[in-house]
């Protein structure tokens, strides 16, 4: 099993590694501050960013339509949830492209080939995580301390910020940071739509499959180690927090 | 004096107003993001009647893309499925040094960029440079731009469902049943199948349908190491932006047709399964586990 794993995924990571150091640590300074990486680079980290904070608050309110709301075709709603999970990413950037593109369906031109293109896609495929977080949390939250903060006068929005908020945090964080481990290093569903425009539209992943099919790897390796430094940072940062929020929840 | 709107329904599913407004959003949301979108594949594959769709999926190229694509799900599932399973066991029934780290090992195919991954498997196994490519051109194996190197992609991206899915199952039943089995004298194997098996099995049925949803939509992975030749290493997601760019867009999107259907066919699966067994977990609830959540 050990042997599974390090043929498979183990070997391959400290390839990666071990090839962005090749050169030196000036080579790995010179590939990952070249313009365009940067630039590409910076992309990602920042619509990544934006992605996630509109998934805490999208995420939380279809989370919790879901589980306090009734509506007929609430089951449906529920299981077409976990579409982007199923749909490959490549069918998800088409289908966006139909619709949004400039000669889409809704006929509005200016989101493909554009950074509102790229959020779109990554709002898309990063969708499941906070509403699948928090809804397990939402189901098992106790409503007996809603209902005594009612009596005791509290209005809606006080039950909402001082008794909701703080026991989903926890939740909310954990679906964030997995949505924007996902978003970070999202491929195929940026590939058709973003236009994959250097300096505006490229994202870090799209700017490494160029690397690579121009033959240069170790650039490609460089951006690859500074995209999962990123991502792992993140991925920290998000569980302390959530850790923390635990504590004072 | 407590107002009487204030009743227990308005309290926890908020007020009228309240309540539709969310409604609304909600929906509003999943229809604009989700639903619209992949209703609108179905036209735009018929977009120039149905013989340019026809003719493109059954075209050679296109047939030999569906057939690649099923050949990797077929190698990949199974050996992560024997892989998830022991895997699962050895990290819920034993203890040993190491643990988070194997726990950590197993989560990075969720952490990182598919490009990243297919980057990966050129430095272990190009011929030209990689660790081990040219000794196993040596021996006669490609591997990159290879269907080998396509099903290796394959394998890593979608290794990680099965062992998610299980193991929470086996938390939740714990070992009471497979010690009363040893009691009774039934060695490892027979405690295996006759006890542990039947009670994961739904969980591993989920992890399946998960991993196999997830092998046969990869593109990024698959892209970087498979040299992408039409007819030769083309899966299907990769048909699909070949005949984008080719300009044959209602191709792409019949093709495009193809895979969803298959992903609707997933989704279908997926709910089915969690109906009949509320112990399995939602996917992100499952990468979610190392928290408790």
């Amino acid at each position: 099993m050990i042997g599974y794993l390090s043929i498979l995924v183990l070997m391959p990571i400290a390839a990666v590694v071990l090839r962005s150091t090749e050169g030196g640590w000036d080579a790995f300074w010179t590939a990952i501050s070249n313009p365009q990486a940067f630039a590409a680079i910076k992309l990602t980290f920042v619509v990544s960013l934006i992605v996630v904070a509109v998934n805490a608050v999208t995420g939380t309110i279809i989370a919790w339509v879901l589980v306090r709301d009734q509506f007929p075709g609430k089951r449906i709603v529920n299981s077409l949830i976990d579409l982007p999970f199923a749909l490959p990413t490549i069918v998800a950037g088409l289908t966006l492209l139909a619709l949004y593109g400039d000669n889409g369906v809704l006929g509005i031109s200016g989101v493909s080939f554009t950074r509102i293109g790229v959020v779109m896609a990554l709002l898309f495929v990063t969708l499941p995580f906070v509403v699948r977080a928090v809804q397990p949390t939402l189901m098992e939250l106790d409503q007996d301390m809603e209902e005594a903060a009612a009596s005791l006068g509290a209005r809606p929005f006080t039950i909402f910020r001082r008794i909701i908020v703080p026991n989903l945090t926890p939740a909310i964080l954990g679906g964030c940071a997995l949505a924007f481990a996902r978003a970070i290093g999202e491929f195929g569903s940026l590939i058709l739509i973003s236009g994959n425009i250097p300096f505006k539209t490229e994202v870090a992943s799209v700017f490494i499959f160029g690397q690579i099919e121009s033959g240069n790897e170790t650039s490609a390796a460089a951006v690859s180690v500074l995209l999962l430094a990123i991502s792992v940072g993140v991925l920290t940062i998000f569980h302390w927090l959530s850790r923390r929020s635990l504590r004072h929840a | 004096m407590l107002d009487p709107s204030l009743s227990e329904r308005n309290i926890v599913h908020g007020g009228r107003a309240t309540r539709w407004g969310l409604r609304t959003i909600a929906l509003g949301y999943l229809g604009a993001l989700l639903i619209v979108p992949v209703i609108i594949i179905f036209f735009e594959a018929f977009g120039d009647g149905v013989g340019n769709a026809w003719e493109t999926v059954t075209s050679p190229d296109g047939q030999h893309a569906f057939w690649l694509t099923l050949e990797m799900v077929a190698i990949a599932i199974p050996l992560n499925t024997v892989f998830g399973i022991a895997c699962a066991l050895v990290l819920v029934r034993q203890r040993f040094r190491g643990k988070a780290f194997l726990n950590s090992l197993i989560d990075i195919p969720f952490a990182i960029s598919p490009v990243v991954i297919g980057l990966s498997l050129i430095f272990v196994y190009g011929s030209v440079d990689g660790w081990f490519g040219p000794w196993l051109l040596d021996q006669g194996i490609r591997v990159i731009f290879t269907p080998v190197g396509m099903a290796l992609a394959t394998v890593f991206v979608s290794m990680p469902f099965v062992v998610r899915e299980v193991v929470p199952v086996l938390q939740e039943i714990g070992d009471d049943q497979e010690q009363a089995a040893r009691t009774l004298g039934a060695n490892g194997w027979q405690t295996f199948w006759r006890v542990t098996l039947p009670a994961i099995r739904w969980g591993v049925t989920y992890g399946v349908v998960l991993a196999t949803a997830r092998a046969l939509g990869e593109f990024g992975a698959v892209a970087v190491v498979s040299g992408r030749v039409s007819g030769e290493t083309e899966t299907l997601p990769l048909f699909v932006r070949k005949q984008y760019e080719t300009f044959n867009l209602s191709g792409a999107y019949a093709a495009a047709l193809v895979l969803a259907l298959l992903a609707l066919a997933t989704l279908l699966a997926m709910n089915l399964i969690r109906r009949r067994d509320s112990a399995v977990v939602a996917p992100t609830t499952a990468a979610l586990g190392k928290e408790g959540a």
